[in-house]
């Protein structure tokens, strides 16, 4: 498994705004149908590593492949928007503060990016917001708008909306950070489905438990470079590193509060 | 109060009145266009189209809009510009006015949180489509209220080209407070049509933000 | 006709004089408007009905009307009354009632602001209603606009080119005078309108000062 040609290929990612060194020549490789959790303290380049991967954040140096396609090609603009515009289609994301478009339905919310980049009928269009829905759980409120859900339920459009795309990726950036806790749970089970479903996904949590359950490999970042990595059963349990033992000790006395 | 002398010229106020509603209108529909051009080119990626959007706001809204208009009337046909005073005032303050709702365009479009464009531009949404689909329906709503602003400045505005001789509302009360030595009545004539041009309007636009903040 | 602004240079010292009289009537229709600004807007939240409604119909009509309409009563309608001002009087005048009545907008909303809490906070101390206006509620509320009025002063100064067509000599009639004998509207108008711009970047720059300093103070 490790020596097949990976997915996702980020090799050598480094990126600084002026001085400041927020990825530290990173490099991480993803296989098809992996699980992937980056966890680390706040200001760790985690989620710059993330939306580095769809050059939301674009690098300073190195580079990210998908399949075999540079994700961060430096080209002329015209060429680049074209380029990244595609690439995009097909890695989902999905934000810690959801962003769903507050001036569209749910159902405007999923089929906006399918009607408008993959010229499907509005038909096709419904037909793919009720399945994508229905995964979430969330098919009686297609006709709400997002300001009527619950932050939860807001999560979870957000997700079939990445979902519509049909995507080979998915992107998780603190999810469920922005939850009420008794909401975190609906989404982790969304999750969890995708998981099982083998979709390849990377994601950035604070949900130490949830990590351990669902991923294949654990990231823990600090200070833009990679500290450890490694099985979650090794990386919770048995950590080597003296600073993932203490990032997972304050974690938890702060969980347990 | 000379209620008879009202009476009797009452009529050339409402003829004057219309003009200053055809003005405002013209007015609005050409400072739009250039307060949409001017937003666009205050928010470009290209270094000069910004620099030429921040000239445009900066020397129109730096200087008076009478200096404007004279250079335009005045001045135009030394350059060979010809303009009759209506088009003059049109252009003229429709241009000022545009500068303003660069601004206010800009504005609302930047207001717009930058997940909104992260989350469109994620699903592999150019970022025209981005603009068209995501942010504009958005700013949309919060430029009505800032525009109204502009809208309401705009029409006491048009009063400036009574100084090039269009016979608008205030060129009307200028003139028959000159014949009549009534500045008083004159005034209560042509300020009554302006709070109706005025007030109505500002009534529309509440009702216009109301019907879009429904949603 | 083409452009000449050789003509120029023989009219700097009238245009200058222009200049300082523009600068002038915005000083003195600035303290105008911001001190009966404050009156009004104290007299508009605190003033018995009697004067508040009719100053309510008042402010409606200057903010419903131009300010070059409300210039020709001014001026044409103290004549009637029998009152002869000198133009710069009458204009500083109109000016300043104008922007004070929108300086008193301003200022009421921050009074408003202020005076939940800190009237009640003064009045507990024995301080009576107005002496806990003047001494805690209007100078806190006066700081609060003072960027907000800030801006409406260099509406002001654009809005002063406007006296000029009730003949106070100031920039724009100066200009006008000099194109009375040259014939060259384009040239002295842009540079009245480059002075314009100068004495406008100049407020903005002092502006800007005393933000950053109201900033630094909280």
């Amino acid at each position: 498994m490790t020596d097949q040609k990976p997915f996702l290929d980020i090799r050598n990612a480094q990126k600084s705004y002026g001085d400041l060194e927020v990825l530290k020549d990173i490099s991480l490789q993803v296989q098809r149908g992996q699980i992937v959790a980056i966890i680390g303290p706040s200001g760790s380049g985690k989620s710059t590593l993330l939306r580095a991967i769809n050059d939301l954040d674009p690098l300073t140096g190195g580079e990210v492949w998908l399949e075999d396609m540079q994700i961060n090609k430096k080209l002329p603009h015209r060429q680049y928007e074209k380029h990244i515009n595609q690439v995009r289609q097909n890695i989902g994301m999905v934000f810690q503060h959801f962003n769903l478009f507050p001036h569209l339905s749910v159902r405007g919310n999923v089929t906006l990016a399918p009607k408008m980049l993959k010229g499907i009928s509005d038909d096709e269009a419904n037909a793919l917001a009720e399945e994508q829905l229905e995964k979430v759980g969330l098919l009686d409120r297609i006709d709400y708008y997002p300001s009527r859900l619950s932050g939860g339920q807001k999560q979870r459009v957000a997700i079939a909306r990445a979902l519509a795309m049909k995507p080979k990726v998915m992107l998780f950036d603190e999810a469920t950070s922005a939850l009420d806790p008794e909401l975190v749970e609906e989404v982790n089970l969304v999750m969890k489905k995708l998981a099982e479903e083998h979709m390849t996904m990377v994601i950035v949590t604070h949900e130490m438990g949830f990590a351990e359950a669902v991923c294949d490999r654990v990231l823990f970042m600090d200070q833009g470079v990679v500290v450890e990595e490694g099985p979650p059963s090794k990386i919770f349990r048995n950590p080597d590193n003296e600073r993932t033992q203490n990032f997972l000790r304050k974690h938890l006395a702060n969980a347990n509060r | 109060m000379d209620i008879d002398l009202m009476m009797r010229v009452y009529p050339f106020f409402l003829t004057a009145a219309w003009v200053t509603v055809q003005l405002s209108v013209y007015t609005a529909l050409l400072g739009l266009a250039c307060g949409a051009l001017g937003a666009s080119m205050r928010l470009s990626r290209h270094a000069l189209l910004r620099f030429i959007g921040a000239a445009y706001v900066s020397v129109f809204r730096g200087t008076p809009a009478l200096i404007q208009l004279f250079i335009l009337y005045f001045g135009g046909p030394q350059i060979g510009i010809q303009l009759t005073a209506f088009e003059a005032g049109v252009i003229g303050l429709g241009v000022n006015i545009g500068a303003y709702m660069t601004e206010t365009i800009r504005g609302s479009i930047i207001a717009i949180d930058k997940g909104q464009r992260e989350a469109a531009r994620t699903l592999g949404m150019s970022g025209w489509q981005t603009m068209r689909k995501v942010i504009l329906p958005q700013s949309a709503r919060l430029m009505i209220r800032p525009l109204g602003v502009n809208i309401n400045a705009l029409i006491k505005g048009t009063a400036l080209v009574a100084a090039i001789s269009v016979v608008e509302l205030t060129y009307t009360a200028q003139r028959y407070i000159g014949s009549t030595y009534k500045p008083f009545e004159m005034f209560m004539l042509s300020g009554v049509l302006y709070m109706v041009i005025i007030y109505g309007t500002g009534q529309a636009i509440k009702w216009l933000d109301r019907k879009a903040r429904i949603v | 006709m083409g452009l000449d602004f050789t003509v120029v240079p023989g009219y700097l010292d009238f245009i200058l004089l222009g200049v300082l009289w523009t600068i002038a009537i915005t000083i003195g229709a600035a303290l105008l408007s911001f001190f009966i600004g404050i009156f009004f807007a104290v007299i508009a939240l605190y003033g018995p009905w009697f004067i508040r409604l009719p100053f309510r119909a008042f402010e409606w009509l200057f903010m419903g009307t131009p300010l070059l309409l409300q210039l020709f009563l001014i001026y044409f309608g103290l004549v009637q009354i029998g009152i002869d001002l000198p133009a710069f009087v009458a204009g500083v005048i109109g000016l300043g009632l104008h922007f004070a009545v929108y300086n008193s907008e301003l200022i009421q909303t921050a009074i408003i602001a202020v005076d939940r809490g800190q009237m009640e906070a003064a009045r507990t101390l024995g301080l009576s209603r107005g002496q806990a206006l003047r001494k805690v509620v209007v100078p806190q509320a006066v700081r609060d606009v003072i960027p907000p009025i800030g801006n409406n002063m260099i509406a002001l100064l654009k809005d002063s080119a406007l006296v000029s067509v009730i003949g106070v000599s100031e920039l724009t009639l100066s200009a006008q005078r000099a194109i009375g004998n040259t014939y060259r509207p384009f040239e002295f108008y842009v540079v009245a309108a480059a002075f314009y711009y100068l004495i406008n970047l100049g407020m903005e720059w002092v502006l800007r000062r005393i933000e950053r300093r109201i900033q630094a103070a909280r």
